[in-house]
């Protein structure tokens, strides 16, 4: 391949994305004296834990009594009992001494009267194994993500730590064994294409909600990570499992928090009617977000949206008062004047349940290590291969994430993938060399993107496959609506073997980047709604129609989907951990789920 | 006389402009600053023209309508598009803003003009190099130096009232249109922190969790690094998170006068 400045770079271990996950990492592993690079698309505070807005779990007791044993259960039952109980227990344990570690990292969270850490209710988060509202979701204001993100790009310079910044991560360097030895990056500002030498690389690259029209997710959420999993022959897990955030707003899509409802805000229909009290009597409003988004749904189906074509819900947080939200939730009420026209504090906001979240993603242990199935081993390690955040599955969220759970996920397993590679990486440890045989496939595949010169171009492409998802991976699914879309993405997936990209220069060629982002996106699209049509009942977000049940005795496990060159989906299984990390609690058994 | 010569590949000239769109009813032009890296070219305006009914209300929406249906190559940085990641700050219209909060109304009039945030060097198209100020924001040390620890590993005490302090402060998004507004930075920003690494800096002064004040001070205690403010105010004019650097930049001075 010629025209190519091609730099080599060692580091003990090399993180891909500077979210939350990554840079939790990124200095944790700086701290226990590893060499470690930090390759990020964006800078730092533009990655989108940034628009996390209403807060972090953690039973802290600030505001009343509180346990993670509480809270543990709480996100068993909103994962529709798909989430693995050690990794959920480990995640709840660890989550009082992490929150308390960002606030003396120096995190700006908003404060009780006797100045402790501010905490807000949240959905679907009780005490006393559901019997009371729990209040347990650390906020600075309804700008949490942000705080957050800034204080933890703010740690990493303290402890200098290298960044690649505007490096866009194309592809995974795999040995003929199946280990990790590196990852390709091009410097977007250069032009010069990197070779990342590493005993270990995490993939720290969020999620993939820009797979649909409509998501409250930034433009940069392409599923980077999950693209470079698959194109690396390993599968992907639970990728039927999305997230419809209950208030996006209307047309824009952009967020309005779970928090607005937490400080007391509710939703109601064309009635007038707090339509909650029917779908969840205890939680109401506060139910967990596929149970909101569904009852919202139907509401609209059923001819009682509001507006001119029935096609919303309103969010009232009218009555709370210009103080409370002024000192709570200013940063929604900017939102919903910019985007929806609308003043808080007298009218409704305009809402839609928008896509938000991916639970599923590359699959890991509890200590951020990619598995796969292997055989009959269905927690086979992948040696040099680690995922953190929302690009990967624990699984702490199962079925269905609740809020301010993510926020917690990402801090919680970042840092246990830094104490992972102190414990089992040597400093400065000899790697063995990379092979021209490994790097040549990945430049081809960027060579031939490069300068494709076909028939569709990347925006035409990218626009087919989000509607696509959008009306065939909706909220309520059956087999007929995700056959049809099965047949459309599949015609669009092999369009992109004809993608035309306009540009071919090396510096700042964002139609390229666009395009690479896109074959990331098809990867995704194409496990979403393949394992979405494969999985026959109904659990968390993923809801059918025609199996309205959740079906334990053929459905209690993770599926795992991998794509073959071409498209086509091949699916395998790997059991659900029905067993606790310790003694301290027990597993808690299935059973109905009900708010 | 002294004769000045412009840098090679300097004067912007005029570039392509790009037809209407078929069947367009409400049509909205759009000037936009092109720079590409290749070493040959000069800087152009090209202009194009946008059916408004076709697209979204703002003027990010209409950067992402001319790459998706008009021109793939014209790049720019964006992200969250909803005023918190602070990646697609430019010039529109005359001012340093978000693209993606300001709808193309506000701007009015039949053409708008789009060109990079302004006195930096320029990447590509709309992309400027923030390298210079990124570094200034780390040479702060734009970190929290707890005072003390609690034993007991619970959170610092802060008072309701000490982290009001904070508000106004914390929120900032790092977007650079402040410093990139102020005539100031402009003649002085290899030596002049700027307002928004002097917001920052002031974020910490203000932190009563933090224990490093007189090392901060010490450091702000510059006649370029923060003296060169003239308060001259763009930068609180320009802040589209309505963030009010200069009054930070003042509270810094009122702390060394203090002392």
């Amino acid at each position: 391949m010629d025209g190519y400045t091609i730099e080599h770079h060692t580091y003990d271990v090399v993180v891909v994305g500077a979210g939350g996950a990554g840079l939790r990492a990124t200095f944790g592993m700086a701290d226990k004296g590893l060499s470690t690079a930090c390759v990020t698309k964006v800078f730092p505070t533009r990655s989108h834990t940034v628009a996390a807005q209403g807060g972090i779990s953690a039973s802290l007791s600030n505001m009343g009594e509180d346990k993670w044993q509480w809270h543990m259960y709480d996100t068993v039952k909103g994962s529709d009992w798909l989430g693995d109980q050690d990794a959920i227990e480990y995640m709840c344990r660890e989550a009082i001494p992490a929150v308390l570690e960002l606030e003396h990292q120096g995190v700006p969270f908003s404060r009780t009267d006797e100045g402790k850490i501010y905490q807000r209710p949240f959905g679907g988060m009780t005490t006393n194994y559901g019997e009371g509202v729990a209040v347990r979701t650390c906020a600075a204001a309804d700008r949490t993500g942000h705080a957050i993100l800034h204080t933890l790009y703010q740690q990493s310079l303290k402890r200098n730590a290298k960044f690649f910044i505007e490096h866009f991560a194309t592809d995974l360097i795999m040995d003929d064994d199946g280990v990790c030895r590196g990852v390709m990056a091009w410097d977007l500002t250069t032009g010069v294409l990197r070779i990342f030498h590493a005993q270990t690389v995490i993939l720290a690259t969020g999620g993939y909600g820009r797979t649909w029209f409509s998501a409250t997710s930034a433009h940069t959420c392409t599923g980077d990570g999950n693209g470079m999993v698959i194109r690396a022959g390993l599968p992907l897990q639970d990728m039927e499992f999305t997230q419809f955030h209950p208030t996006g707003i209307y047309g824009a899509g952009c967020l309005i928090t779970e928090g607005a409802r937490g400080e007391g805000g509710y939703l109601t229909n064309a009635k007038n009617e707090r339509f909650m009290e029917r779908y969840a009597p205890s939680a109401k409003d506060l139910a967990s977000r596929d149970v909101v988004s569904r009852a919202m749904t139907c509401e609209i189906n059923d001819g009682r949206g509001v507006g001119s074509d029935g096609d919303h819900i309103h969010l009232h947080l009218e009555h709370l008062g210009e103080k409370l939200i002024q000192e709570r939730l200013p940063g929604i009420a900017g939102s919903a004047r910019i985007f929806a026209g609308v003043d808080i504090t007298r009218e409704p906001i305009p809402v839609l349940p928008t896509v938000h979240y991916n639970m599923g993603g590359i699959p890991t242990n509890i200590h951020g290590e990619v598995v796969t199935r292997n055989g009959d081993s269905s927690d086979t390690v992948v040696p040099g291969l680690m995922a953190i955040g929302e690009c990967a599955c624990v699984s702490v969220h199962g079925a269905n994430r609740l809020g301010s759970n993510s926020l917690l996920d990402i801090i919680v397993f970042g840092r246990s993938a830094a104490n992972r590679c102190a414990e089992i990486l040597k400093a400065g440890a000899t790697q063995p060399e990379i092979n021209q045989s490994q790097i040549d496939p990945l430049l081809g595949r960027f060579d031939q993107i490069r300068h494709a010169k076909g028939g569709h171009p990347t925006a035409g492409i990218r626009d087919r496959m989000q509607r696509t998802m959008q009306k065939h991976a909706a909220v309520f699914r059956t087999e007929e609506t995700m056959q049809s879309g099965i047949h459309k993405l599949d015609a669009i997936y092999a369009s992109f073997e004809d993608v035309a990209v306009s540009d071919s220069s090396m510096v700042w060629n964002s139609d390229l980047m666009e395009t690479l982002e896109l074959d990331n996106m098809l990867q995704c699209a194409q496990t979403s709604l393949h394992c979405a049509v494969d999985r026959k009942e109904s659990r968390g977000a993923h809801a059918r129609e025609d199996y309205p049940d959740r079906d334990d005795k053929n459905w209690m496990k993770h599926s795992l989907c991998w794509v073959e060159k071409g498209g086509a989906t091949r699916f395998d299984s790997r059991p659900v951990h029905e067993y606790t990390l310790t003694d301290e609690v027990d597993y808690i058994p299935p059973k109905e789920r009900v708010y | 006389m002294t004769e000045f010569k412009l840098p090679p590949n300097s004067i912007i000239q005029s570039g392509k402009t790009w037809p209407v769109p078929e069947g367009a009813r409400q049509i909205q032009r759009f000037r936009i600053y092109r720079y590409n890296p290749n070493g040959v070219e000069n800087p152009r305006w090209d202009i194009y023209q946008l059916d408004t009914e076709n697209c979204g209300n703002m003027v990010l929406d209409a950067l992402l309508l001319i790459k998706n249906e008009i021109d793939p190559g014209l790049t720019f940085r964006r992200s969250c598009r909803e005023g918190i990641c602070g990646s697609c700050a430019m010039n529109i219209g005359g001012t340093n803003t978000l693209a993606c909060t300001r709808s193309i109304d506000e701007f009015g009039g039949n053409e708008i003009t789009i060109s990079p945030l302004p006195h930096m060097g320029v990447l590509k198209d709309l992309v400027p190099d923030l390298t210079h100020f990124y570094a200034q924001h780390a040479s702060i040390k734009p970190w929290i130096e707890p005072k003390e620890i609690p034993a007991d590993g619970r959170e610092q005490l802060q008072s309701p009232e000490e982290r009001k302090r904070l508000d106004g402060l914390y929120e900032c998004i790092m977007c650079a249109s402040c410093s990139t507004s102020c005539p100031s930075y402009w003649w002085n920003s290899d030596k002049y922190l700027g307002p928004a690494t002097l917001l920052q800096g002031y974020r910490w002064i203000a932190d009563s969790r933090d224990g490093n004040l007189k090392e901060r001070l010490d450091q702000m205690d510059d006649a370029f690094k923060l003296y060169r403010c003239h308060t001259i105010m763009n930068c609180t004019n320009t802040c589209p998170k309505g963030l009010n650097p200069a009054k930070a930049i003042a509270e810094i001075k009122k702390e060394l006068v203090r002392r």
